[in-house]
């Protein structure tokens, strides 16, 4: 797809002569103008174009917030009220903030759904997902530290938890927690050191982000048919087709957004965090924010030893690998079919998951008793059978439909089946896609 | 191909080797202040022993005092509630050691060897922070009329020995000493 040689011709002589000693503007218009997608992309292919908006609009309205925050735990708690209600437009840029990284995380998840659904991370796209695995990691880590900022009885409370976590790694668990905390429990040099990594780790996803671009441009783009370019009729330019196409996305996705700001700040939020956090009261019920749910459930469903394992080492090791087992999917993905939509068993299993990836995320905001934690285990079962059974057996069994020899005999047939549909049946429904 | 190249290879190498090897310790040495400055620093570590007056504690009461950024619950037990503890056999407990700092680390978790010990055994201090992930346990709750923890569900019995839940240990009991009859100095 990159191989092609460049079309970008200068037409002033500045152009000209900045093209002689630095062609990023040949970047640009190769990366982002020329650049050759396929034809037959849907509105699923439009969340990294979303995902780098969100990015940005983090980095922006966190840049400013950080010039009225106080990161000691005596004034932050105040510190992000009188953002609220003193600092001019200060509410908007904190729900702006807030939201933002719900919304972050929602087109995330969109976006590896996706992947998993059209089989993206195949060969020879395994470095694009592994790098995309590790943005989300990064995600993870930022979204936890931002959470802990407000310094409300959620922030402290789920800071103490999940540096907890470490704390059941053999050996060398207790220094690591240490190391973490800045001390033997969350205090001032915890919020002190997690301020200082949440403005660092965005520009380090920013990072990741350059290079996930840039292995996507080497391999290019997958499309809904799985099936990789073959000639110039299976792609359009990038301009103007994907970008009108991107930017559509982006005001319905951004409308959304708007209104959770403008109408429903707090409907992600937790209202314990609007207390001041107190390190000799636990709230009754510690939840992470939504995002994290799924992982919590993993994370509480062992209640049993595994052998030398206990249970708590067991949960803390089911979660982390949850998130690790992303990182091997090229690998245990065995069909040679990309797409579901040619795999009709793979195609169950993978809404399966995504039905359990979600109750998972509703056990997560139970109280771990009675028959949540007996859910939470069998979803735990099946999020990692999918992973780990499902994934290399079905490739080897399952009958996959035919496919169509190129993009553009798919997108020809779909037009064709939808063009005769007309004439003979003549109540059926008008076409849903053009 | 110059002469030095191939008159003497292995000196050659042994100085390539040793140049490698200083600027690994070199390097190690200027990150290991950078992971350093994030481990407890030294007002941190400097633990302030508290002293907790527990002469208006009538028995059936527990306080909550802060050491180390941590809560310590001081519970004055009821006489059913050591006997409840007592009755329990140690086969019975997920944790069969005692964890007391006091005492030596593979004492059984007998009701004694939790409490205070001869004569006080109706005095429990333990850490309030659940073994599990750090929570702090709600007083006199749980199936065992102990500690319950609302985070994850751990019960603790009415010797702070974990019972139930994914708790792997029994409440931590801290280094303490009573100074007087009515004072108990923790740390």
């Amino acid at each position: 797809m990159s191989g092609g040689h460049s079309t970008y011709t200068p037409t002033s002589g500045l152009g000209r002569w900045i093209d002689q000693r630095m062609p990023l503007p040949r970047l640009m218009y190769d990366s982002f103008v020329a650049y050759p997608v396929p034809r037959n992309l849907n509105y699923a292919y439009t969340f990294g174009g979303i995902l780098s908006i969100m990015l940005v609009a983090q980095i922006v309205t966190g840049v400013v917030l950080a010039m009225h925050y106080a990161a000691d735990t005596t004034l932050a708690f105040g510190s992000v009220e009188k953002i609220m209600r003193d600092v001019n437009s200060g509410w908007l840029l904190r729900y702006l903030h807030s939201n933002g990284a719900s919304f972050f995380f929602i087109a995330v998840y969109i976006h590896i759904m996706r992947g998993l659904y059209y089989g993206s991370y195949k060969a020879p796209r395994e470095l694009l997902w592994i790098l995309g695995c590790i943005i989300y990691l990064l995600m993870m880590a930022t979204g936890f530290m931002g959470y802990v900022l407000p310094w409300g009885q959620m922030s402290f409370w789920g800071a103490t938890v999940i540096t907890g976590f470490f704390s059941a790694i053999p050996l060398v668990g207790n220094w690591i927690q240490e190391l973490l905390l800045g001390g033997f429990a969350v205090d001032n040099p915890t919020l002190n050191r997690f301020f200082s990594l949440h403005y660092l780790l965005p520009f380090m996803i920013a990072g990741v982000v350059v290079l996930h671009v840039w292995a996507l441009h080497v391999t290019g783009q997958t499309n809904p048919t799985g099936i990789e370019v073959k000639s110039k009729t299976d792609t359009v330019p990038f301009s103007p087709h994907a970008t009108a196409k991107d930017a559509f996305a982006m005001v319905v996705f951004l409308a959304v957004f708007a209104y959770f700001v403008f109408y429903i700040p707090n409907f992600l939020g937790h209202p314990d965090n609007y207390t001041v956090a107190n390190p000799l009261k636990t709230p009754a019920h510690i939840v992470p924010e939504w995002y994290y749910l799924p992982f919590y459930a993993i994370l509480r469903a062992i209640t049993f030893n595994i052998g030398p394992i206990d249970s708590k080492l067991g949960g803390v090791l089911a979660m982390f690998g949850s998130i690790a087992v992303l990182f091997f999917v090229p690998w245990l993905d065995t069909s040679k079919v990309r797409s579901a939509v040619y795999r009709p068993w793979y195609k169950l299993f993978f809404w399966l998951f995504v039905a359990n990836a979600i109750m998972l995320g509703w056990l997560g905001s139970r109280a771990a008793e009675g028959i949540y934690v007996v859910l939470s285990q069998i979803g735990t079962l099946y999020y990692f059978a999918f992973f780990l059974i499902i994934m290399p057996v079905l490739g080897l069994i399952e009958t996959p439909r035919r496919l169509p020899n190129s993009i553009t005999e798919a997108v020809l047939e779909k037009n064709k089946g939808a063009a005769s549909a007309h004439p003979v049946g003549a109540t059926a429904a008008p076409d849903t896609k053009g | 191909m110059s002469a030095t190249d191939t008159a003497d290879p292995n000196r050659r190498d042994f100085l390539y080797i040793a140049t490698g090897a200083a600027g690994v310790v070199g390097v190690a040495a200027v990150a290991w202040p950078f992971i350093d400055q994030m481990r407890p620093d030294a007002s941190t570590r400097a633990l302030a022993a508290i002293e907790v007056d527990v002469s208006a504690i009538e028995p059936g009461m527990s306080v909550t005092a802060k050491w180390r950024g941590k809560p310590v619950f001081i519970r004055n037990r009821t006489p059913e509630e050591i006997e409840a503890a007592k009755a329990v056999k140690l086969d019975e407990l997920k944790d069969p050691v005692a964890r007391n700092a006091n005492i030596s680390a593979d004492a059984p978790a007998t009701d004694a060897d939790r409490s205070a010990g001869e004569g006080k055994e109706n005095w429990l201090v333990m850490v309030g922070v659940c073994t599990h992930l750090g929570c702090v346990p709600l007083g006199q709750q749980g199936d065992f009329g102990g500690w319950f923890c609302p985070c994850h569900g751990s019960h603790y019995d009415t010797a702070g020995r974990i019972r139930k839940g994914p708790a792997p240990e029994n409440l931590a009991v801290p280094v303490f000493s009573f100074i007087s009859d009515t004072k108990i100095k923790i740390g």
